[in-house]
């Protein structure tokens, strides 16, 4: 459909990467104007996974929608679900006991440390380094088997309900949690140690994919993308959700604002995800693990807006509410799809060889920005 | 600025403006004809600052359809909706894509999904689906035989 192919009046070349393309991770479509190496313009194609969710939400009641949106950014399934859940609870004004926030704090954090593994193993396999990914899946597996055993799923979870969670935790979970910390701390050093340091990996990475701050913000780009551009956007920090407001952590910020500084940020963001979870796995409060709610939910009629951090940013649920059984109108604002906008900006004016690291460094998850 | 402070700032920049209550942020509604000089103001003047556009959408109300824009300040903290109220059968409303570059992505969706024309804007086209789809698919009146989305 999209199909352009040739070159433009001035002589550029056009070319396309994608939908079928490794480094994109996903159907997503590029079209890309060169002059020799350069890049001129980026001009991305989406809706290769487009289901249209937000209308497929109106006609799915409260407890029905959330498992729609475990398949928009399937690598962080639990944080789509707890945003989901919140704007729920925030509408029926429903008290979610302490216990049921741990939980869901702590599913949380795993989940941004998996999906920040893949996200590296992949990455560092864009730019040439294939072991990292063996490496990353073997610690995203001892994740999954965790999720497993309490959740029944390893990927799209639908763990967080309206009112806490589904079930309560596997009796193993706070020992099979503590042994993974515990293995996990000395990994990231690891990683370190493979990736990081490498003077090869450094010099592909750095200065490459310039974001300005002022051009972050004015893209409404968010998470680690945002912050290595030293915007301080995380949600966590600035309207904290659940027990975040209890926990000690840091929101890391860089100042570089190339591929580098967002790589270096979401290792870092690991290590903080592990200190949240440090704190909170041994003071587990006894207790529901779900507010006592009807079978059938009615939101009032209104407005709610709630937003979360996913693994990739700003995750906001915006239901419009009549007062029935199902969203008027739902929508969801993705993380993915702003920070997409704002590649042409990082690529421009790049070499199409470093296209690969930009894009990387944005971890873009495709079904969360069609959805 | 807490939302009565901010309903105090912006009723002293312009004394016309209209407000809903009852939501957690204010929400300000204003005629489509005026929303550009509304959105320069709120990313200009220092006390407002709202430099951050993160939800920018649209609601079909089967009578008019209703542009909801969601703006905060990374500065200032502050969270604020703008509401524009737009004719059905030929919505439009000024472009703020030169304001805020997000928009320019999230005003081409809403475009294909509610057929809304924000006039100005530098390239309007289609984004998410094929260029020869007929209709609004997020309108409420829209049904497709062939792709089924109602369950």
């Amino acid at each position: 459909m999209h199909e352009v192919v040739g070159t433009t009046p001035e002589g550029d070349f056009i070319i396309n990467v994608g939908p079928q393309h490794p480094a994109t991770h996903g159907v997503l479509h590029l079209v890309i104007t060169l002059e020799g190496e350069t890049i001129k313009n980026i001009e991305p194609h989406l809706g290769y996974i487009h289901r249209s969710i937000e209308k497929m939400c109106e006609s799915l009641t409260y407890r029905q929608f959330i498992y729609v949106t475990s398949r928009m950014d399937y690598l962080s399934a639990h944080i789509n679900n707890h945003a989901c859940a919140l704007c729920v609870e925030k509408g029926l004004q429903v008290e979610v006991p302490l216990r049921a926030q741990y939980i869901r704090v702590i599913m949380d954090e795993l989940t941004r440390i998996a999906s920040h593994e893949l996200w590296w193993g992949a990455m560092a396999m864009d730019v040439g380094a294939f072991t990292p990914f063996f490496y990353a899946f073997r610690e995203r597996e001892t994740i999954n088997e965790i999720m497993e055993e309490t959740c029944g799923a390893r990927l799209t979870m639908n763990y967080m309900v309206p009112g806490g969670v589904m079930a309560d935790l596997h009796p193993q979970f706070q020992q099979k949690v503590k042994n993974f910390i515990a293995l996990y701390k000395k990994k990231i050093d690891e990683y370190n140690e493979l990736v990081t340091g490498n003077i090869i990996f450094q010099n592909r990475m750095k200065g490459v994919g310039y974001l300005s701050a002022e051009d972050a913000i004015s893209y409404g780009c968010s998470g680690p993308v945002a912050r290595a551009s030293s915007v301080a956007c995380d949600v966590r920090k600035r309207y904290p959700y659940d027990v975040y407001g209890l926990v000690q952590f840091e929101e890391v910020l860089e100042t570089g604002g190339d591929a580098f500084a967002r790589y270096w940020v979401r290792i870092q963001e690991m290590q903080q995800s592990v200190r949240i979870i440090e704190q909170l796995i041994d003071n587990i409060p006894e207790g529901e693990f779900q507010a006592k709610t009807k079978a059938v939910l009615k939101l009032p009629k209104g407005e709610f807006y709630q937003r979360v951090e996913t693994a990739r940013g700003e995750l906001g649920v915006y239901i419009v509410s009549e007062g029935g059984t199902t969203p008027y109108r739902i929508k969801f604002r993705s993380p993915g799809f702003s920070n997409l906008s704002a590649l042409n900006q990082m690529a421009k004016g790049g070499k199409i060889g470093d296209l690969v690291a930009t894009m990387g460094t944005l971890d873009l998850v495709i079904p969360d920005i069609d959805r | 600025m807490t939302n009565e402070a901010l309903k105090i700032a912006l009723i002293n920049w312009n004394t016309a403006l209209v407000f809903e209550e009852g939501g957690e942020w204010l929400n300000v509604l204003v005629p489509a004809d005026q929303w550009k000089p509304l959105a320069k103001a709120l990313r200009t003047l220092p006390e407002f600052n709202c430099n951050y556009l993160f939800c920018l959408t649209c609601v079909d109300w089967k009578t008019h359809l209703t542009m909801v824009y969601h703006l905060t300040s990374l500065q200032w903290q502050h969270n604020l909706v703008i509401k524009s109220v737009l004719n059905r059968d030929n919505p439009e409303i000024e472009t703020v894509s030169d304001i805020w570059k997000a928009a320019d992505f999230l005003e081409r969706e809403v475009y294909e999904l509610f057929g809304v024309n924000f006039i100005n804007h530098p390239d309007l086209r289609r984004l998410i689906l094929t260029d020869d789809f007929n209709g609004w698919p997020l309108r409420k009146d829209f049904e497709d035989s062939v792709n089924m989305i109602r369950l």
